[in-house]
């Protein structure tokens, strides 16, 4: 096909095998390049917003002002309504390095607080969405009256509930930890388990007829078939569901009274109209999202590899 | 019909229909004498209905054959769950800030139907309905308008593919610093979060058509547009309901919790919030009922909708 359209080339051009340089030169500078542009766009976007509050509080009111006065006033605002990159990365930076770690002043400490109960509602989650999905697949009951509400509950907006495990963990006795990792574990659990029921089905029927003449108890078909062959349906969907925690943890922290983690950081820069305070709250939370899912995905490389890499 | 079949509905209606007899019993009205413990009688009836229950479910799921018999073992679980609810809490006193029993969730549903139909109004046809229609509408668009630039779409999509691991939700604050306290703030809360799943599922879905077709339309001499309008759009239908059907959820999560970060007076996830904080709760729940009886309703209408424009395809054939 060398006569392929434009729209085509992507797809084809993939059967010549390019060198390292090559790879990188195609995959890694169109994203460098967006990201400049989104970059240039965002300082446009911060003189333009902050245009008007700069002439009305920064620009001296009697005297006429020139253009890039107005542009550096808009560049370095007290509380700018679109702060600039470079402020943003700034107080991201020294809220990483002036303040110990303990400190609620660090955004570490606030990462700490909303990872560790990410981690324990997606541990929970995974949990109860493997057993859930293992008595599913053995219970022809279940799968027939449960499973189709678990599926339905995909289209539904589980996270409005948030509020009212608050209220009932915080009437039952339950503080700290315990409620927004309740929060995460059960955004994490509906994904799992409906992967989870697709991957335990999903080996042959040759295969586990195959077990059924080596007379292997329904536990040996499980341990030795059926999840290995789940494999690949569980990691997307514990991205997924880590993901989902995140959101779930963040949402959590809300109307805890904004103590502490990344989502009460978020409030408390929203009532103080401390903008740039969310802001860097807000790419905090963007690179821990990355870092979750990176760390499963790293995960799923290790385990795949493990088993031959070609599941 | 067969006779399990027959079998396995009258012996449901029946238990169902014997099981409404325990609410003659006062402890199941609430209605006991204050230090009055329920009684043998009523937990002897309890544990027979309790057997009953599983026993229905159990017949009705053990049956192969009609496609609606799957609906009604979960519709038949679904309302023994509810049941249960219902006696349980009430029979053991719950407090109602834990759990209200299902009647009460329905009769504050009735008393507060003109306030929970203007918070229906304020976040779902507004927010919601607009914020997912532009965010999908915008995402469509850039993806069809980046079919042609390879460049581009290598730049685009890693980044557009890292944002579903991204809170995004958590822009709220700054929507509503931005756009004030209404809608607006919203709908871009949820047009930020519905944008990037439609741009990668229409992406994906432009590149779903096979080699064959498309082979075809070329020595057809088809131009660019009509290989795009008439095999290569229709190709990628099922994407792009997929993506509708992710976006209408997100949208109605994105609404909801962007509400929690202020909003005026009326909406499902102000009306969520403030009425947990005052421990008002089933308000909060028949709220969360709208919500998700929305939310479901949304998704039965797109699965309609990709059957009418997308009936020739496999996987809506097979159905």
């Amino acid at each position: 096909m060398k006569c392929a359209k434009p729209w085509q080339t992507a797809t084809m051009t993939k059967a010549v095998s390019p060198g390292t340089w090559q790879r990188l030169q195609r995959d890694v500078v169109p994203v460098l390049v967006i990201l400049l542009g989104v970059v240039a766009l965002w300082y446009v976007g911060a003189v333009w917003m902050n245009a008007a509050g700069a002439i009305e509080r920064v620009l001296p009111s009697d005297a006429p002002w020139t253009w890039p006065q107005l542009v550096a006033a808009t560049m370095d605002m007290q509380r700018p309504v679109l702060p600039t990159p470079h402020q943003v990365a700034k107080d991201f930076w020294s809220s990483l390095v002036d303040w110990p770690i303990d400190s609620p002043r660090n955004l570490l400490f606030h990462v700490a607080v909303t990872a560790e109960s990410t981690l324990w509602g997606f541990v929970l989650g995974t949990l109860l969405g493997l057993v859930l999905a293992v008595l599913i697949v053995h219970s022809r009951t279940l799968d027939r009256a449960l499973l189709p509400w678990i599926v339905a509950s995909q289209s539904v907006p589980v996270l409005a509930i948030a509020p009212i495990v608050l209220v009932i963990l915080g009437s039952l006795g339950f503080s700290g930890v315990a409620p927004k990792a309740v929060i995460a574990m059960y955004l994490c659990f509906f994904p799992v388990t409906v992967a989870m029921v697709q991957g335990l089905r999903s080996p042959q029927k040759i295969e586990t007829e195959m077990l059924h003449t080596y007379a292997a108890s329904p536990w040996q078909a499980l341990w030795l078939l059926r999840l290995p062959a789940s494999l690949p349906f569980l990691f997307p969907a514990l991205r997924v569901g880590i993901a989902a925690g995140l959101v779930g943890a963040m949402v959590a922290e809300l109307p805890t009274g904004a103590v502490a983690g990344l989502g009460a950081r978020l409030l408390t820069g929203s009532y103080y109209g401390n903008t740039v305070q969310i802001w860097s709250a807000l790419v905090m939370s963007a690179l821990l999202g990355l870092a979750l899912t990176l760390a499963v995905a790293g995960v799923e490389k290790l385990v795949l590899s493990r088993r031959g890499g070609q599941v | 019909m067969k006779a399990p079949l027959v079998k396995a509905l009258v012996f449901a209606v029946c238990s169902l229909a014997g099981a409404c007899l325990v609410f003659i019993h006062p402890a199941a009205q609430g209605a006991l004498p204050e230090g009055d413990s329920p009684g043998f009688l009523f937990w002897g009836a309890t544990l027979v209905i309790a057997a009953l229950a599983v026993q229905s479910v159990r017949r009705l799921a053990a049956l192969d054959g009609r496609r609606w018999l799957g609906l009604a073992t979960a519709a038949l679980f679904g309302l023994w769950v509810l049941y249960f609810w219902q006696l349980l809490v009430v029979a053991f006193d719950v407090p109602r800030v834990l759990l209200p029993p299902p009647g009460l969730i329905l009769q504050s549903l009735g008393e507060h139907s003109e306030v929970l139909w203007g918070d229906f109004v304020q976040t779902v046809l507004k927010a919601v309905l607009i914020g997912w229609g532009l965010g999908s509408g915008l995402g469509f668009a850039v993806a069809v308008a980046i079919d042609r630039q390879p460049f581009l779409q290598r730049g685009l999509l890693p980044l557009a593919s890292l944002t579903s691991t991204v809170p995004l939700v958590a822009v709220a604050p700054i929507a509503v610093m931005w756009f004030g306290f209404e809608w607006p703030s919203k709908a871009a809360v949820v047009v930020l979060m519905t944008f990037f799943p439609m741009m990668v599922s229409t992406l994906a879905g432009l590149k779903a058509s096979g080699k064959l077709e498309r082979e075809l339309m070329y020595s057809y001499a088809a131009s660019y547009t009509r290989t795009l309008l008439a095999l290569r759009l229709p190709s990628a239908l099922p994407f792009i309901f997929g993506a509708l059907k992710v976006n209408a959820t997100l949208a109605l999560i994105g609404a909801i919790v962007a509400e929690f970060f202020g909003s005026p007076t009326a909406g499902l996830g102000f009306r969520i919030s403030t009425e947990a904080s005052r421990m008002n709760m089933p308000l909060v729940w028949s709220a969360i009922v709208v919500a998700a009886v929305t939310g479901s309703l949304a998704y039965a209408v797109l699965v309609q909708l990709e059957r009418r424009a997308a009936f020739w395809h496999p996987s809506v054939r097979g159905k």
